[in-house]
């Protein structure tokens, strides 16, 4: 349908040829625009009421006096935006359920290990994983775990954010640095990220260098294929009708492809988020001396097993917030993008 | 701001074909300062790409297009462009929209914010300045469209069949708006429809087009005594829809 704008010469957009860089496998969570709808709308349920009350106001009421000098015009009225009541009721019907799952779980885990369905020994009642945990938060270990935890996973994650994105926009935006990147990006990708740990231990040792690395890296992939994805998924008759105001290359990237790209984008500094706390217990496994990971493992080693789920239950906790805020944060960025 | 196309010839290399793809062929036409010219012709008769030429958006492959005299060398602010699919940045409002051409000219904030206000407003759109074009119906899309071609105030406003995705009534509506802008700016315009009434309600002249490849037909002068009252229903009306669509009808045999 659109055809390329010979105006932005020699920027490879739709020109990048897929074989060059396939970006499309589901485990880093590339989305094209519909897929990326469908999980908008998955976990939002009040944008969709939002936007209900704005077709109302679709239709011109039909003109009054014909005739093309007719001063009078007829507008349409400034809308009103929706009922906040209704909106919050939904919002508080969708909390019960999700609490009361929640709850089911809590119970299941507290009452099989008294019944000695399960071997309490394994696993113990939640009551008594939640009274290690308020004894590990109380003489402060937990928090020097859970700091030293943090500190590695965003150090992690803001390097590769900090590396991937531009990388990304320059692949997106130039086919030769794509075409020369390609293949290495392509053989790296498929390879795991926790493979390559110790490879990373025997090159930078056992030290906080080749934790934040292997967090960088696991974190960079999501984040370096949404970026391209994202530049090279802006609609072409954007960037000609930005091209026919005149916009210089510059300009158009800054105008135009960044805007356009930032919901992708930020897709993939979600996922991003996640991994940085999965890859993390299995860093600081290997010769770590503080952290969620290292109590999780050292926990079990020393057979204090109420501390080891204390420590699972941790880091999903940890983990569970962070993407909780990053959703937020992605929403933000692309409220645009529902339709 | 005067219009000429000196016998402009566009083609498309064709893949796996020695052999281009003809999409306009010899076409020449003058479009005068002030004037509204209305192009029809059936679906794929190369409008669009007559509209990318003007634009500056593509070059043609032989002949050549001026601007008051001047070839055309590229696209710039002296030409604004309304498309059929309205083309707003979705991650701007729609004062913002409208906003972008004037940030392309380097105007300051201020002045552009008013300025984009006032090409709301004229549009119809007061009131609806902060709203992101998904939470705009197609019709207020469009205005919004137009309202950001205007803005930068280009001599020239070349329209790709910007109303035909839209229903009867909005349709109608838009193209009194249309003329009645036109006529307190006096701006040139070149306005592409297929549809035939439209064509002759707006265009001062009617430029008919053949399909494949594609061409000048003929170019139909049109006026009226008065515009008062319902002009779509009277005789004159219709004996120049008559006239285009047997124009129209007969590109669809071919000519020996
Ligand atoms: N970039 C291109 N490469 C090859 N052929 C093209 C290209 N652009 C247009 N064409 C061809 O040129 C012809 C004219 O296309 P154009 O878009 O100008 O038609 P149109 O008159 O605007 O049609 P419509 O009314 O459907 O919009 C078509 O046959 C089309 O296939
Ligand atoms: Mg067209």
């Amino acid at each position: 349908m659109p055809r390329p704008s010979q105006g932005a010469g020699g920027l490879a957009l739709s020109a990048l040829d897929d074989s060059v860089l396939d970006y499309s496998v589901p485990d880093y969570g590339v989305q094209d625009d519909s897929a990326q709808d469908d999980s908008a709308q998955g976990d939002s349920g009040q944008d969709d009421s939002a936007q209900g009350d704005s077709g109302q106001d679709d239709d011109d009421p039909p003109r009054g006096a014909p005739g093309p000098a007719a001063p009078s015009v007829t507008r349409p009225r400034p809308p009103e935006r929706p009922g906040r009541g209704r909106r919050a009721l939904l919002a508080g019907r969708r909390a019960v359920r999700a609490v009361a799952a929640l709850l089911l779980l809590a119970a299941v885990w507290e009452i099989l290990p008294r019944l000695e369905v399960v071997d309490p020994t394994f696993l113990p009642p939640l009551s008594e994983v939640l009274l290690a945990w308020a004894e590990l938060l109380r003489s402060g270990e937990l928090a020097d775990h859970a700091g030293a935890s943090l500190a590695r996973s965003l150090a992690g994650f803001g390097l590769a954010i900090a590396l991937a994105v531009p990388l990304g926009l320059l692949i997106g935006w130039y086919r030769p640095v794509a075409q020369f990147l390609g293949p290495v990006l392509e053989l790296f990708r498929n390879t795991a990220a926790l493979a390559l740990l110790p490879v990373f231990v025997l090159i930078l040792g056992l030290g906080e260098t080749s934790k934040v690395s292997i967090i960088l890296y696991a974190c960079a992939w999501p984040i370096l294929l949404n970026t391209v994805a994202g530049v090279k998924g802006v609609d072409p008759l954007l960037i000609k009708s930005a091209t026919s105001m005149g916009l210089k290359p510059y300009r158009l990237f800054q105008k135009v492809i960044l805007p356009a790209a930032v919901p992708t984008i930020f897709t993939g500094v979600r996922l991003a988020g996640a991994y940085s706390i999965l890859v993390l217990v299995a860093a600081e496994m290997v010769g770590a001396k503080a952290g969620l990971g290292y109590l999780i493992n050292y926990a079990q080693f020393n057979f204090r097993v109420p501390d080891m789920y204390a420590g699972i239950i941790t880091i999903s906790a940890l983990g569970l917030l962070f993407n909780l805020l990053l959703v937020r944060l992605e929403r933000r960025f692309s409220t645009w993008r529902t339709t | 701001m005067k219009i000429e196309l000196l016998d402009v010839t566009k083609e498309f290399p064709v893949r796996d074909s020695g052999t281009p793809f003809t999409a306009l062929s010899g076409v020449s036409l003058s479009v005068a300062s002030g004037e509204f010219l209305t192009l029809v012709g059936p679906s794929g008769c190369g409008k669009s790409t007559l509209l990318d030429l003007l634009t500056g958006l593509a070059t043609p492959t032989r002949g050549e297009i001026r601007l008051d005299g001047v070839p055309v060398t590229g696209p710039g602010l002296d030409r604004g462009i309304v498309f059929q699919q309205y083309a707003l940045f979705p991650w701007r409002t729609a004062l913002a929209n409208v906003e972008f051409g004037l940030e392309a000219k380097a105007v300051p904030r201020r002045e552009r914010r008013e300025l984009a206000g006032h090409y709301l407003d004229l549009v119809g759109l007061t009131g609806f300045a902060e709203r992101y074009p998904h939470e705009l119906s197609g019709g207020m899309r469009q205005r919004v469209a137009i309202a950001r071609s205007l803005a930068y105030d280009p001599a020239v406003l070349l329209m790709d069949e910007p109303f035909a995705a839209l229903d009867a009534q909005t349709r109608e509506s838009l193209q009194e708006e249309l003329l009645r802008i036109w006529q307190a700016t006096g701006k040139t315009v070149v306005f592409i429809t297929h549809g035939i009434d439209e064509a002759v309600y707006l265009g001062q002249r009617v430029a008919v087009m053949t399909p494949a490849p594609g061409r000048i037909r003929e170019v139909v002068e049109v006026s009226f005594d008065s515009r008062e009252g319902d002009l779509r229903g009277t005789a004159r009306f219709g004996e120049y829809r008559h006239a285009i669509w047997s124009l129209l009808r007969e590109e669809a045999v071919p000519v020996a």
